[in-house]
């Protein structure tokens, strides 16, 4: 799992019909410092994080898991929400 | 799952038996404000998406989880055509 910052969302009328009703959010990965690293992606949404909010998100097919039974077309879910991080 | 712009359809006649009937398309991946970035990639379609739309494409072995791509060789999809992208930051 990475740690990300919500920087944005994604409206999309015409989708997969097991992607309906779920939030996409715009996902800029960190660095241990807080800073930006790597590309931004959209990933679906598990915990109810919002714009703004540092989040740990999945990549892979385990990012439907939230989900099951339903099978969620998606690579990336955030599954948690960050309150804060503490490095040794 | 990655942004991007559709720019081109693919044609083979010649393919795997489990890709008959399913339309290919061009994508250029893009950054959340609309530029272009990383190299062109072939998605399946699964929502009729068309040439100049920006879409939601998901890679790897979820691309299979879209609607009807079970057990398909294929390793991205086109799942969902978007309207807006509203980004605050970054």
């Amino acid at each position: 799992m990475q740690l990300a910052r919500v920087i944005g969302d994604v409206v999309a009328s015409h989708k997969d019909r097991n992607l309906s009703a779920l939030k996409l959010l715009v996902l800029q990965p960190l660095a241990a410092d807080g800073s930006d690293a790597g590309r931004t992606l959209v990933a679906v949404d598990a915990v109810g994080a919002g714009v703004g909010e540092t989040v740990f998100f999945v990549r892979g097919k385990e990012a439907s898991f939230p989900f099951f039974p339903t099978e969620v077309p998606t690579d990336a879910g955030v599954v948690g929400i960050v309150d804060h991080w503490d490095l040794g | 799952m990655i942004l991007a712009r559709i720019v081109g359809t693919v044609v083979a006649t010649r393919k795997d038996p489990k890709l008959v009937s399913t339309k290919l398309l061009v994508a250029r991946p893009m950054d959340p404000h609309g530029k272009p970035e990383g190299t062109y990639l072939v998605a399946v379609d699964t929502v009729d998406a068309g040439v100049g739309e920006t879409v939601l494409i998901v890679s790897g072995s979820s691309a299979r989880m879209a609607a009807g791509m079970k057990d398909c060789p294929i390793d991205a999809a086109i799942v969902g055509i978007v309207d807006a992208v509203d980004v605050v930051a970054g």
